[in-house]
């Protein structure tokens, strides 16, 4: 039965691997994964029920007893996050299905979507530090080599960044493992959580943990280290950048989650007060670089950028309430960031350009596109009845209670020029005089929506389904904040 | 042993971050790969030295040397391969397209 | 440098035909080795790669093709696979993924004989090292 545990991990990467030897033939790429896609989703959403139902499940990889081995740990925490990246990733795949061509599906596109996957889920699941940076790394070649595919001049520049970037990243990561270990003695995260209660949290701990959020900081896009992000998402096709907007960098927000809440849970008025601020900045550097710039695309990169100083904001308030909105919010700005990269790329099909003044008009020659664009984007500025008000409002909430009003000022304010750079993209593309020809008029994008459509529903129904949802994620919170669960499922009596 | 270690791994640490900062592509890849060799050091001396003692736990002889932190570092220079060819595969793709190896002359499409 | 410029180098061409086996040997010699001794999948994959590479070095590239028709990622989705199916040899049996099996055998010829299943996932290594290592360099030396 605890064999379960595996199908998010095994599942993606096997049938990668047997991608590869279809690299010539396109349809059976499709059909392959097409089929591995929804398998993934099935097996998602099962292992979704039974860690509802009946709590933390936990292997040991190779029957090695805990703290030796290296244990897949799958709380209700990730098996959310599993299930929220199931869900985009299918999304997005079948947008790929339409968007990517031929050629580049020839060179390994598919397979590496796959290994992209299995990266991400991997770091959920993992219960051990070191294997969680391997994990990060599987995630991350795949993200250079889908970031470089194509290899437009723009793409290699950016590409080249993200790359420096990340590998600086990567090696710092390798020093905090370094340094864990040597004061530690182990690298399992639940044993480092009972090492780091016995030794106390003291200076050099705290040190340690100032660097683990610095690379995860870096890996996560927060404030003083996310200069890499909003070109780097503007660059590769719709498909990737809605995949890695919607995805990729909550691996970097879900670690430190993960870290913060099991080992480093001592000191919060330090740790957590430096995730504040950083967090605050975040917010309103990210949402002040959408407010000027005119680039469809860039706009919801910087958009991203905002959002996740929300996630950070919810978290590092450390409160039961706040913690659930950020993790509601976590699943709230997947799903809509996904489907706005989606919009964008069909709008840039129909017009031809990502450039907002050259745009106008969309609403009359495709008004479905339009009206389901003011939905998404409404639900990200987080009015009433979408998804985007359930996530700010506990978060708006949780702050007012611990007394952080400052942040509540600024996470408001972010929301209305949020909404501003909405209103925005709303006003420049589908209203106004059309400025795309007859011709493009007539291009049919319904096909495309199909797969963005149950994007849309979803933060229709879990906005006005925020009940059942927020509760859920209030029982994850309460979990996450009393370490000793997960240390007891994972290290056993 | 300790002190020579970490003089090393700084000196490592210091001319790789001193690469990074250059303006030429190979430079950089140079840069990330001598930080990689200091974090890889880094790895093997904090986890402490032993003289004399294999990393096996054996039965007829009590000592032995930590196997984790090697095991660590043979994963860590597996990654560390992989991303070298990586990089070296894309900065030369990149020197290619872009006919030169100074970063500050690198073009994208969109604004400039 | 002309690309029509062809190496007819005799000594090299001759010795390289004795050296590719030798190295090849080695390299499976190494794969073997790594049970229980230095070696192991990760260099033994290096060194089928390395000899390989000798081959395409004195040869051109064009009869080594001829020679071995492979598509060197095919190797490594082969070696991805063997590695990932290895492991779930254990959930078979109820055991968690990965777990090692052994036992001895005592074999007529070769005396008593260790069989273990942890051999079936380096030989996935192997080829999924040799099968990158190649194209890596590959690729970049037929880009001109």
């Amino acid at each position: 039965m605890t064999n379960l545990v595996l199908l998010p991990l095994l599942i993606p990467v096997i049938m990668g691997a047997v991608l590869i030897f279809f690299s010539k033939n396109e349809k059976a790429q499709k059909i392959i994964s097409g089929i591995t896609m929804i398998a993934l989703l099935i097996g998602s959403i099962t292992l979704f029920i039974a860690v509802a139902v009946n709590g933390t499940l936990v292997m040991e990889l190779g029957d090695w007893q805990p703290p030796y081995g290296i244990p897949l740990v799958i709380d209700r925490l990730a098996a959310f996050m599993l299930l929220v990246s199931a869900i985009v990733a299918t999304s997005t795949l079948f947008f790929a299905f339409k968007t990517i061509s031929p050629i580049r599906s020839r060179y390994f596109f598919y397979p590496f979507f796959f290994f992209l996957l299995t990266g991400i889920n991997g770091s959920f699941m993992t219960g051990d530090l070191f294997n969680l940076f391997v994990f990060f790394e599987v995630m991350l070649i795949s993200s250079y080599i889908l970031m470089a595919h194509g290899s437009t001049n723009f793409q290699l520049r950016e590409t080249f960044k993200y790359f420096v970037i990340n590998l600086f990243a990567s090696m710092l990561f390798l020093a905090g493992v370094a340094y864990i270990y040597a004061a530690t003695g182990t690298l399992n995260f639940a044993h480092l959580g009972v090492r780091v209660a016995e030794l106390g949290q003291d200076n050099i701990l705290n040190v340690i943990a100032v660097l683990f959020i610095v690379v995860f900081g870096i890996k996560g896009g927060l404030f003083p280290l996310y200069f890499w992000l909003p070109r780097a998402y503007t660059g590769p096709p719709t498909a990737i950048a809605a995949l890695f907007g919607g995805l990729l960098t909550k691996v970097g927000l879900y670690a430190i989650i993960r870290m913060f809440t099991v080992v480093f849970n001592h000191d919060p008025d330090f740790t957590h007060t430096v995730l504040l601020v950083m967090a605050a900045f975040t917010m309103i550097l990210g949402v002040l670089g959408a407010v000027a710039s005119y680039n469809y695309k860039s706009i919801l990169a910087y958009h991203c950028i905002s959002q996740y100083g929300y996630i950070m904001m919810g978290f590092s308030i450390f409160s039961p309430i706040a913690i659930a909105g950020a993790i509601y919010f976590i699943a709230h700005h997947s799903i809509v960031k996904t489907a706005l990269f989606q919009f964008a790329g069909v709008t840039e099909k129909i017009t031809g350009t990502s450039d907002l003044k050259k745009m106008g008009g969309v609403i009359s020659s495709h008004p479905w596109l339009a009206w389901l664009f003011f939905i998404t984007a409404m639900s990200l500025a987080g009015i009433p009845p979408l998804a985007g008000f359930f996530a700010k409002y506990p978060l708006v909430l949780g702050g007012l209670e611990e007394g952080n009003y400052i942040v509540v000022a600024v996470a408001l304010f972010v929301g209305l020029l949020t909404l501003y750079s909405m209103i925005k993209i709303m006003k420049f593309v589908y209203w106004g005089k059309a400025k795309h020809d007859e011709e493009r008029q007539k291009i049919s994008v319904r096909k495309l929506l199909y797969s963005v459509a149950p994007l849309v529903i979803l933060t229709v129904v879990i906005g006005f389904g925020a009940e059942p949802v927020l509760q859920f994620t209030t029982e994850i919170a309460d979990e996450i904040l009393d370490p000793t669960i997960y240390i007891t499922s994972v290290l056993g009596e | 042993m300790e002190l020579l270690m970490s003089i090393s791994i700084g000196v490592l640490f210091m001319v790789g971050t001193y690469l990074l900062l250059s303006k030429s592509i190979i430079r950089v890849v140079m840069g990330l790969l001598l930080l990689s060799h200091g974090a890889h050091l880094l790895l093997l001396t904090m986890a402490g030295l032993k003289q004399g003692m294999p990393a096996l736990v054996d039965r007829y002889d009590q000592a032995f040397t930590d196997p984790l932190p090697q095991a660590l570092i043979l994963t860590a220079i597996v990654i560390s391969f992989g991303m070298t060819s990586f990089s070296l595969a894309i900065a030369y793709r990149t020197y290619k397209f872009h006919k030169t190896d100074n970063l500050d002359e690198l073009r994208g499409s969109n604004d400039d | 440098m002309s690309m029509k410029w062809k190496t007819n180098n005799l000594l090299f061409i001759h010795i390289t035909r004795v050296t590719a086996f030798l190295i090849l040997a080695l390299s499976i010699y190494l794969f073997f080795a790594g049970h229980n001794n230095p070696g192991g999948g990760f260099i033994g994959g290096l060194m089928l790669a390395t000899s390989i590479l000798l081959l395409y070095l004195t040869f051109d590239r064009r009869k080594i093709n001829k020679m071995l028709p492979m598509n060197y990622a095919n190797w490594i989705g082969a070696g991805i696979l063997i590695s990932l199916l290895t492991g779930l040899i254990g959930t078979i049996v109820g055991k968690p993924y990965l777990t090692q099996f052994f036992d001895y055998f005592t074999l007529p010829f070769f005396g008593e004989f260790e069989l273990t299943t942890a051999v079936l996932f380096d030989f996935g290594i192997y080829l999924g090292v040799g099968g990158s290592a190649l194209i890596i360099i590959l690729a970049i030396a037929e880009d001109t």
